[in-house]
């Protein structure tokens, strides 16, 4: 993909390829964002096309001090947000949903209790995940099913982080969020993924 | 967390994000890297967690697949031609 100051030029110069482009690049994670937010996918997607608008708008003002998917997702945080309080339903992304965020990364029955001379080791050690399994499509898709059930502020950061491969600043930006709680969240989530695929490549060391 | 003992193995699990975050102060790396150096079950458990990051990399959102942007196209020509776009 071009860098962000070759796209504007060809977005101002009206370049229609490098439009969709941009459009197609985005929009699988624009509706999962937004989906987060509001009540049903029909709304999520009329989110993600009033942002599209939005950015149309605001591109002759855009000044480039943030990337361009940074503006864009917080166009769409902002539309989202904007719309879920018309329907009565949330909330800024800081304080959206129940994360839990004293839940443990790993269930604490695989360590050694406070009696115990070694507290806080593993009863049994974990073991390297099989190669060859990890890459099976059923493997892939219960990763993906995992992610599903993520709670909403986890799963939008792992999918823009570990799926898209955002950096940790611009998630920050485009959500919103410090860098501290970027990490908690994308802790949490990684943690649980890791569990799921712990317990079903490797169910062993969890029996003992 | 106290510094002058040892990190347990269930507190390396919670430190963990931080360490592969590169955010951790060069004291706390040194007990983390500490740990690591005699412990294979913690060895096992970043390894793990790395092959999750990187499992987690192979899928692709178009899980959700996009929408046809045909009417997003009608805006464009519209603002490409400086005419108003429809703000919603």
């Amino acid at each position: 993909m071009n860098s962000d100051e070759e796209t504007l030029a060809a977005l101002q110069r009206g370049d229609e390829q490098v439009f969709v482009e941009l459009v197609q690049q985005h929009q699988a994670l624009m509706l999962r964002v937004a989906s987060r937010y509001v009540r049903n996918r029909t709304v999520a997607e009329e989110v993600v096309q009033e942002t599209w608008l939005g950015v149309l708008n605001g591109l002759a003002t855009f000044e480039g001090r943030a990337s361009l998917k940074t503006w864009i997702f917080r166009i769409l945080t902002n539309r989202a947000i904007t719309r879920a309080q018309r329907e009565g339903r949330a909330v800024p992304f800081s304080s959206l949903g129940d994360d839990g965020d004293d839940e443990p990364a790993v269930d604490p029955d695989r360590f050694r209790p406070e009696s115990d001379r070694w507290a806080g080791g593993w009863k049994s050690f974990p073991h390297p995940l099989p190669e060859d399994r990890l890459l099976e499509r059923e493997t892939l898709a219960m990763i993906a099913a995992a992610i599903a059930e993520l709670p909403a502020r986890q799963h939008t950061v792992i999918v823009m982080r570990d799926v898209e491969g955002w950096s940790a600043e611009e998630v920050c930006a485009s959500l919103a969020i410090s860098e501290a709680n970027q990490r908690v969240l994308l802790h949490r989530a990684r943690s649980k993924v890791r569990s799921c695929l712990e317990s079903y490549l490797d169910p062993s060391p969890a029996l003992t | 967390m106290s510094t002058d003992r040892a990190l347990t193995c269930q507190e390396l699990t919670e430190a963990l994000t931080d360490y592969l975050e590169g955010v951790m102060a060069p004291e706390e790396r040194a007990r983390f890297d500490a740990h690591l150096a005699l412990c294979e079950g913690c060895v096992h458990y970043v390894t793990q967690m790395r092959q999750t990051v990187e499992a987690v990399h192979r899928l692709r959102v178009s899980d959700v697949e996009a929408t046809a942007p045909d009417d997003l196209l009608a805006a464009f020509r519209a603002w490409r031609r400086g005419g108003p776009i429809p703000e919603a």
